[in-house]
């Protein structure tokens, strides 16, 4: 079967992509699997609603930051002295600055700096767990100790603390610094849960199969078990972004980063200086912070999504328990063998029958 | 993101468990035949060591590794000091460069284990020691107050969510995360401009009304409260979310075993199954995150204490980092890391008592 046989199939079906994938996904006998369909598989984790909302509001925000000079009516630092502090009107629709700058330019440049902190410091992090977390899990004995104290010692060190000390040490850090320092200390608790997952898996037949065949560790780890770690490897990315783009707006907003890169926490770090919030100039400080907050809604919910996905009872319960309202049952009575199988298969039918019906 | 930890599979552990043991509650079980796990608390011990000494040895490179020192920021703030006298502020303060940077190392254990932290250029020259206790109370009795409060309402909210899986409530988990996800900083001011600013319901900032003299009398005590509320507040509404969660997803992992199947097929009431037997399980990661918490007390409402001008901790050590004041610096750091390290000690304790399977596979 191929990947779009599949996907048609599911949407006629209208069953949850999770469960069906589960059914026939690795422990099916797939032959005629080509690199496509793999591929596909591969990102199984994203394929539900919640995901795939979330990567939708979290790719308008890329492609914002992409078409940032495109986008802006005006330069985020063009100074207007005969328009200032105005509320939101047709030439500036969401109000000036103290200045005169245009709100509304400096949020769409602003994604820029935000967008690239969060995904570089997340691409570091997750890469530094990867290695960790996995060497660690695989490995036996004094060496995976090791590594595993120095995942404990990175995991009790305040972050924040530490972040605003480093960052006070140079005059003006470059964003890329920022994202370096935020991908150092943010990478740990990534790479204990991937270590934990990794020993679980070192002992399955699968592995041990692979080592008796003879199989280089290289190709064990990066063939074998990295595409069983992926959902775990996908919820530290998201989690290690939605950490730094906090991070970043937080340290931009204390101070400790220059006020010449324009990201959504400088913005509020000028609205706030200049008194913003004590005289109602909502246009200048609400948009950067619902901002944040819509990246942060977009990511967790691709999280729940993937959440989800390694824990299948987060959602069958709700959906049961919603199944057997319907038929008039309480979740919470007491159940008998005989009444949880009929209700098993009353879910199943009502399925087919009303698709998409989440 | 607790709800990303995998379920460790356990199987090995649990024909060590007795049948008839297993029907009762897990600490019954452990007082049986208690046996202490020796090789599990030295490996935990020589952890902590470890980190101390990681910790403890950061904390020394880092005002080293800083551009610019603290005198030439204090001479710059107070022109009327001689050359001489900055010399001798250098040499009191062990910044004086001619000794090797393994005797400053020395040097620097050694002030430590006498508990002397120095003196903050800050505050006067005044000790360190001195400076951080009188901002540690502060901290502690506002964010300890509001993990509480927190930790409790979202825990049986949580469990309640879970419980009434499907229904209308499952709504909070959405609204309570949206609330988790908006940055803190912002929370608080645009708090403060609604509730202090606009209503003035609540005075704006600072822990106590401005030409108060601290003492145990009704007035302080009234304006302590009044101007803590709102920071309060907000702490909670931003942290409730993690909280929720984790309980109700635990909630549906538990609630999908066979005891509570069996324990509803015996007829026992809902309510004693939703306590007694589903929450009570479904609470475990939910302590050990709250231990793990406790640490956080200290060090992570920088931006609360900054937002509110709440005189703690995390105000000390911005207002260190901007004046360069190494010593006091240095001093919250080292704070901080100690309760961190403090707490996850006590998460390790807790765990250990509640959750049998932990010691037997450790040990």
């Amino acid at each position: 079967m191929t990947a779009t046989d599949a996907t048609q199939r599911r949407k006629a079906a209208g069953t949850p992509e999770t469960l069906l994938l589960r059914t026939t996904g690795p422990g099916g006998h797939r032959p005629d699997q080509s690199f496509w369909s793999k591929l596909v598989s591969a990102f199984a984790m994203f394929r539900n609603g919640k995901s795939i909302a979330g990567l939708a509001i979290l790719g308008f925000f890329v492609l914002v930051a992409i078409f940032a000079d495109v986008l802006a009516p005006y330069s985020p630092t063009k100074v207007d002295n005969s328009a200032r502090l105005q509320p939101p009107s047709a030439a500036h629709w969401l109000g000036t600055t103290h200045i005169g700058e245009d709100v509304l330019s400096q949020v769409i440049h602003g994604t820029r700096g935000v967008i690239v902190v969060g995904f570089l410091a997340a691409v570091i992090a997750t890469l530094i767990a990867i290695t960790v977390g996995v060497i660690a899990g695989y490995l036996s004995g004094w060496k995976s100790e090791a590594l595993s104290a120095l995942t404990n010692v990175f995991l009790v060190i305040p972050g924040l603390p530490l972040i605003i000390i480093v960052a006070s040490m140079f005059e003006e850090p470059p964003l890329v610094l920022i994202a370096a320092v935020l991908g150092i200390t943010g990478w740990a608790w990534g790479a204990r849960v991937l270590r934990a997952q990794t020993m679980s898996l070192r002992n399955r037949d699968f592995i041990q199969a692979a080592r008796a065949n003879g199989e280089p560790l290289s190709r064990i780890i990066t063939v074998e078990m990295l595409p069983n770690l992926m959902a775990l490897i996908a919820a530290s990315f998201v989690g290690t972004v939605t950490a730094a783009i906090l991070g970043l707006t937080t340290l931009s907003y204390i101070g400790v980063i220059p006020v010449t890169t324009y990201n959504w926490g400088t913005i509020l770090n000028w609205a706030s200086a200049q008194g913003a919030f004590g005289r109602n100039q909502w246009w200048w400080f609400l948009p950067p912070g619902l901002c944040i907050a819509a990246i942060g809604v977009a990511l967790s919910l691709i999280n729940f999504g993937i959440d989800e996905y390694v824990n299948p009872r987060l959602r069958s319960a709700g959906e049961r328990a919603r199944a057997m309202k319907k038929k008039g049952l309480d979740v919470n009575d007491a159940v008998t063998t005989v009444r949880k199988d009929t209700v098993r298969t009353d879910l199943a039918s009502t399925d087919l029958k009303n698709p998409g019906n989440d | 993101m607790t709800a990303v930890e995998p379920q460790l599979p356990t199987p090995e552990t649990r024909p060590a468990v007795d049948a008839v043991e297993a029907g009762t509650t897990a600490t019954q079980v452990v007082a049986g035949h208690s046996r202490i796990p020796w090789r599990f608390l030295g490996g935990r011990a020589a952890f902590y060591l470890f980190t101390l000494w990681a910790a403890l040895t950061i904390n020394f490179f880092l005002p080293r590794m800083m551009k610019g020192d603290a005198v030439s920021q204090y001479l710059s703030r107070n022109r009327n000091v001689s050359p001489e006298a900055a010399e001798a502020l250098r040499a009191l303060l062990g910044l004086d460069t001619d000794k090797s940077l393994w005797q400053q190392y020395l040097d620097y254990w050694g002030l430590l284990l006498r508990g002397d932290l120095g003196v903050s250029l800050l505050h006067g020259l005044r000790p360190v020691t001195e400076v951080i206790s009188q901002a540690l109370p502060w901290t502690i009795g506002l964010v300890g107050l509001a993990t509480i409060v927190s930790f409790a309402i979202g825990t049986i909210g949580g469990a309640f969510i879970g419980w009434r899986r499907g229904s209308k409530l499952d709504a909070f988990i959405p609204i309570t995360t949206f609330l988790s996800t908006i940055p803190y900083f912002w929370l608080g001011l645009v708090a403060i401009a609604v509730f202090s600013v606009n209503l003035r319901w609540f005075p704006i900032g600072k822990a106590y009304g401005v030409g108060m003299a601290p003492g145990w009398n009704l007035e302080f005590i009234g304006q302590v409260i009044h101007h803590g509320t709102l920071p309060l507040l907000t702490i909670v509404i931003a942290s409730l979310g993690g909280w929720m969660l984790g309980m109700r997803n635990m909630m549906l992992t538990v609630l999908d075993e066979d005891y509570i199947t069996v324990a509803q097929a015996k007829g026992m009431p809902n309510r004693r199954v939703l306590w007694g037997y589903a929450a009570r399980n479904a609470v475990l990661p939910q302590i050990q995150s709250f231990a793990l918490s406790i640490g956080f007390i200290v060090g992570g409402t920088i931006v609360m204490e900054m937002v509110f001008s709440y005189p703690g901790v995390g105000k000390l050590l911005l207002d260190a980092t901007n004046a360069k004041d190494y010593a006091l610096m240095q001093g919250v750091f080292l704070v901080i890391t100690l309760s961190v390290l403090v707490a996850n000690i006590l998460a390790d304790i807790a765990y250990a008592f509640l959750d049998p399977r932990t010691r037997q596979t450790e040990a």
